[in-house]
């Protein structure tokens, strides 16, 4: 027998809520199942006939093609465009104005623009054989010149991408807000910052098994998505299909990030293939694929200068941003969300009278870039960041004084900053406050006056950010892509023995939402967790939904969960109120019965009369009965707004490079969390791919274009040595705008670590002339700079 | 990413396992742990007829003291070594490094022989055998040859093995009471391959000093006089004698233009000579 969860819970985590509702550190259902191995994935699928499909991807970055030469022995198992009549390319188009339209050939017509572009499509009874034949057929290329660096792509001369376009960039947009205002600020900062290329690495890649039922004439895809309904829209317009023919079943996914939100070309290729064999196809992404064909994130280019005055109060910042798009543009969320979305976040939770910021989004022949955990959030904080530090060196301040002069403060809320950006609600220097204490910034600034006997150097830095999550229709609806989030729905069913089927569209790849939204559920019927099973990832069985991305799940589905139930709640409160012969405004639902002044029926009793015993049923019931579909928005769709504030104690050793992570604090405001012990493994999560972002991990290119991390001993990701214990310290103000104040805090761990550090490093190094301006922060990098400051020193003296 | 189809054979004894190579032409490689071929296999960086899986070569997985040196079959796994199965004739100086090679599971099937034949530059065992004064035997239809490490170990990758030959053995000499033994790598991350690595065995007693300069572009720098780099002699006080401009040369001389990574590299050997001085 399963024990109580709500004991374990109590026992396990005494500092939780008790109980099994909203804001108890309820452990993982699902991890009875992910934990033991016992997960069903892509790669898990078994269906009879299945074949396996390798592609055959091009090993240049830019070229013409002039064939394609398959060997006679392997015709009939090689498909190529060609072969792909009717089948549309992906098109992904932002309605902002001047976007320039790319069109992604499923399998490349004409040119080839990035390496591991999908050329032909090889079948056989198992992977190893169709790896064989994709190594027999021949490509006749013609190379190109390669667009491999996104400033000198902007450049005019500079070969292109998509021809017809006459330059290479996807948009530009243009934002100010009297940036005159600032000119004659005593401080004037100006630095060029980047952020490396990086691919995102779940796991589980991305997988596809594709069949077709003919009795129910219908293409079923199983794929490793995070938003199965947009895959099956995006499927439609590319095959020529009814949505209705089209079944999109996302088993257990491991691990998302962004990567996993996006039509491949390889989910319609396999699903043309299904159509024309007449039996079951696979692809499953092997990591050498990841790393180098499928997509990248987070190359972000700054040039930007900060002004402000000498007491560290910020005048105003002047911008301009590149973003490396990669040569198409991804559906649904295309090629400029990223850039686009630099201009309204960069100023983040800070006041300031000026701005402006200018973003380019360009195509480059590499492979699309997708917004990763954090999106352009990470970049925006990282750069911001940097230079805040540089205004506190100037002002002769310390880096978090800076921070509390331009914070917005608490009884601002909610404050609307310069790029009208609607902040909810919270207090950001109350964060930062507690986070220099926990810190202890003034134990530190003494210890680096006495200096180290190892030779190394130590520093502190600091980082806060905002982030906007579940913003919705009024935000979307103005990117003119093809998804735009509306009411989210969920459904909700007592089953005949007093179990409770909720059905969402949204997606769980890590977040724990079986768990969680069942304490939603829990908060409002009082089932016990335990009973309540959550079905998702399955476009035949759940409400339509965009899916899961943008830290919108708990908020939105959460809500729709919530909504759904007190409907069902207040249908099962009036059955009751008849089996117990009162009046039924004189009942109440609690704790899974409906009480009255003469005693109570439980939910159980309530769904075995609906489902069992109908002629026991008031005759005025509600004929929907016990299964209850309902919409939810927030009360606002702007976005609520979590944030925290990170800060780093690092050792750097400057002859050698190593940097070693001393102590890291969280200090973390989600508003109202559904399940801390999730939360906090979300943080955890996201603190270790910061450290990536800004330590390890880095996908250069040659001038010809070619990827040159292509396996993880070139591509680093941090390990469990590498991420420390970081000390959490969580606030609680809850949104104004969201059933029970939750906010999304999915991807805000990923957001400030690179900032943090990368300030901790330069505080170390600072005292020899050194700055590093640019993510991931090697030891080459390191040992470089301070090098050329030794050299600069010298000559100078 | 799986491998182009091959043919396997495990044989039970070596003289079976050098017929095989010797009828092979060249076309055959050998597995023993598989932690590098089998990502090469399936990557099809390479591509054999023929896998010759040693595994089971009972007369490889020997190791024993021979007089005041050690012989260890080339099957000797890192763990056995880390873990003190091997007999040890050099006070803890090879415990030491096995231990610190990749992760655990690397080590628990990655071979000595494994690693020197694969040659990778910056593998461990290529510089710390070098600087111990090791010898490898090779072993063919033909007969047999030894040669030292760095005789051994010509380039990235390459080694001085013939076709049909296998590494059989390594010898290892034993540590001297006043040897002081240094050693020191920098890896991006935990388990990852070092890009900087220092090898040093100084014996202020006998003044010579042994000194390796690993994980550099090509086969490790091996220094088996050097007291070019303490000042011209080998005393006491090596350790503040330690000539780093030096060693920058030598880096400058093997075609390390890379003024950041020559110095990473000498600072890591400085930290190898100050361990070997703690």
């Amino acid at each position: 027998m399963q024990e109580n969860a709500a004991l374990r819970n109590e026992r396990e985590f005494p500092h939780g809520k008790a109980g099994q509702g909203v804001g108890a550190r309820l452990p993982r259902k699902e991890d009875d199942r992910l934990m033991r191995g016992r997960g069903q994935y892509v790669g898990d699928v078994r269906l009879a006939g299945l074949q396996d499909v390798a592609f055959v991807r091009s090993p240049l970055a830019h070229a013409r093609i002039h064939g394609i030469h398959v060997p006679e022995c392997h015709r009939g198992s090689v498909f190529t465009a060609a072969d792909l009549v009717g089948i549309k390319p992906i098109r992904a188009v932002s309605g902002l104005p001047g976007f320039k339209i790319s069109e992604q050939p499923v399998l490349a017509t004409g040119k080839v623009r990035q390496v591991g572009e999908l050329v032909a499509m090889c079948l056989a009874p198992t992977r190893a054989e169709a790896e064989d034949i994709a190594s027999s057929v021949t490509l006749d290329l013609e190379e190109l010149p390669a667009v491999y660096d996104m400033l000198k792509a902007r450049e005019p001369g500079s070969a292109l991408v998509h021809e017809h376009w006459g330059d290479n960039v996807f948009l530009e947009t243009n934002y100010e807000v009297d940036i005159s205002a600032a000119l004659d600020a005593p401080i004037k900062v100006t630095r060029e910052i980047s952020t490396a290329r990086q691919c995102m690495s779940p796991l589980e890649g991305r997988g596809v098994v594709a069949t077709f039922d003919r009795r129910l004439d219908q293409l079923t895809l199983h794929s490793a998505a995070q938003m199965p309904h947009i895959t099956r829209s995006g499927l439609a317009e590319c095959l020529g299909m009814e949505e209705g023919q089209i079944r999109v079943i996302s088993p257990d996914v491991g691990g998302g990030f962004g990567h996993k939100g996006i039509l491949l070309p390889e989910e319609v290729c396999l699903s043309w293939l299904t159509m024309r064999c007449g039996h079951p196809v696979r692809w499953l992404e092997d990591r050498r694929e990841h790393l180098v064909a499928s997509s990248n994130c987070r190359e972000h280019h700054y040039k930007i200068t900060v002004y402000a005055d000498r007491d560290g109060g910020l005048r105003g910042i002047d911008c301009e941003a590149t973003v490396d798009s990669g040569a198409y543009s991804s559906y649904p969320f295309s090629a400029c969300l990223e850039a686009a979305q630099v201009a309204s976040i960069l100023p983040g939770p800070y006041k300031m009278p000026a701005y402006r910021c200018r973003t380019f989004s360009v195509a480059t022949n590499k492979c699309p870039i997708l917004p990763y955990r954090g999106v352009a959030r990470t970049g925006v904080c990282f750069a911001l960041e940097l230079m805040l530090d540089l205004v506190a060196a100037e002002a002769g301040l310390e880096p978090g004084e800076v921070r509390l002069r331009n914070l917005v403060r608490p009884e601002q809320m909610p404050f609307d900053n310069i790029t009208r950006k609607h902040f909810d609600s919270g207090d950001y220097p109350e964060a930062m406050r507690r986070a220099l204490a926990a810190i202890d910034i003034d134990a530190i600034r003494a210890r680096q006056k006495q200096g180290e006997t190892d030779g190394r150097r130590i520093g502190v830095g600091v980082s806060i950010y905002c982030e906007q999550a579940a913003h919705g229709t009024s935000v979307y609806s103005g990117w003119g892509i093809p998804m735009v989030p509306g009411h989210e729905q969920a459904s909700a069913r007592l089953t005949p023995d007093g179990g409770l089927e909720l059905r969402v569209g949204v997606h769980s790849h890590g977040q724990g939402m079986e768990t969680t939204l069942a304490q939603v559920a829990h908060e409002i019927l009082g089932v016990d967790v335990a009973n309540i099973r959550i079905v998702l990832g399955d476009t035949a069985m759940t409400p339509y939904s965009t899916g899961t991305w943008g830290s919108r799940s708990m908020v939105m589905a959460g809500g729709a969960v919530a909504t759904a139930c007190r409907e069902l709640g207040e249908r099962a409160r009036r059955i009751g109120a008849k089996l117990l012969q009162h009046d039924p405004a004189s009942v109440v639902l609690q704790n899974g019965e409906v009480r009255g002044v003469n005693g109570s029926v439980s939910l159980k009793a309530i769904a075995h009369t609906w489902y069992r015993r109908p002629q026991d049923l008031p005759p005025d019931v509600d004929p929907g009965g016990l299964e209850v579909t309902q919409g939810y928005k927030p009360l606002r769709d702007s976005g609520t707004f979590s944030y925290a504030a990170h800060a780093a104690i690092v050792a750097v050793d400057p002859d050698i490079g190593e940097v070693e992570i001393l102590d890291y604090v969280i200090v973390e405001d989600g508003g109202v969390l559904v399940n801390p012990l999730v939360v906090d493994g979300q943080i955890y999560g996201g603190l270790a791919q910061g450290i990536g972002t800004v330590l390890y991990e880095e996908m250069p290119f040659d001038a010809s274009g070619q990827p040159l991390a292509t396996t993880l001993a070139d591509y680093l990701l941090p390990g469990p040595t590498e991420v420390p214990a970081a000390r959490l310290d969580h606030m609680e103000t809850p949104s104004p705008y969201t059933q029970f104040g939750v906010k999304g805090i999915g991807e805000g761990g990923a957001i400030a670590p690179p900032a943090a550090i990368a300030n901790a490093v330069n505080d170390a190094l600072r005292p020899l002339g050194v700055e590093l301006m640019q993510s991931p922060i090697t030891p080459h990098r390191i040992v470089a700079a301070v090098l050329a400051a030794r050299a600069a020193e010298r000559s100078a003296a | 990413m799986k491998p182009a189809p091959f043919a396997y054979e495990r044989p039970r004894d070596l003289n079976a396992a050098l017929s095989m190579l010797a009828a092979s032409n060249g076309s055959a490689k050998i597995i023993a742990g598989g932690q590098s071929l089998g990502p090469m296999l399936n990557l099809r960086l390479v591509q054999p007829e023929l896998i010759v899986d040693i595994s089971g070569l009972a007369e490889l997985k020997r190791a024993e003291v021979s007089g005041s040196e050690l012989v260890l079959g080339a099957l000797v796994t890192h763990a056995d070594i880390e873990d003190g199965r091997t007999a040890d004739v050099t006070r803890g100086a090879m415990r030491g490094v096995a231990a610190n090679i990749a992760y655990r599971a690397v080590r628990n099937r990655g071979t000595i022989g494994g690693s020197l034949s694969h040659a990778d530059p910056a593998a461990d065992w290529i510089s710390a055998l070098a600087a111990l004064g090791a010898r490898v035997t090779l072993r063919s239809l033909a007969g047999a040859r030894t040669l030292a490490i760095e005789a051994f170990i010509v380039g990235a990758l390459e080694s001085a093995l013939r076709a049909g030959e296998i590494v059989e053995a390594v010898h290892v000499p034993a540590r001297s009471a006043s040897g002081h033994w240094g050693y020191a790598k920098s890896c991006r991350k935990t388990g990852e391959f070092a890009h900087a690595l220092g090898a040093v065995l100084i014996d202020p007693a006998a003044a010579s000093a042994r000194v390796v300069i690993g994980a550099i572009d090509t086969a490790p720098i091996v220094v088996t006089d050097a007291a070019a780099l303490f000042g011209g002699r080998i005393t006491a006080d090596y350790k503040q004698r330690f000539d780093a401009g030096a060693a920058n040369a030598l880096l400058a001389k093997a075609g390390i233009g890379d003024a950041a990574q020559r110095h990473i590299h000498v600072s890591v050997l400085k930290r190898a000579v100050q361990e070997a001085s703690a």
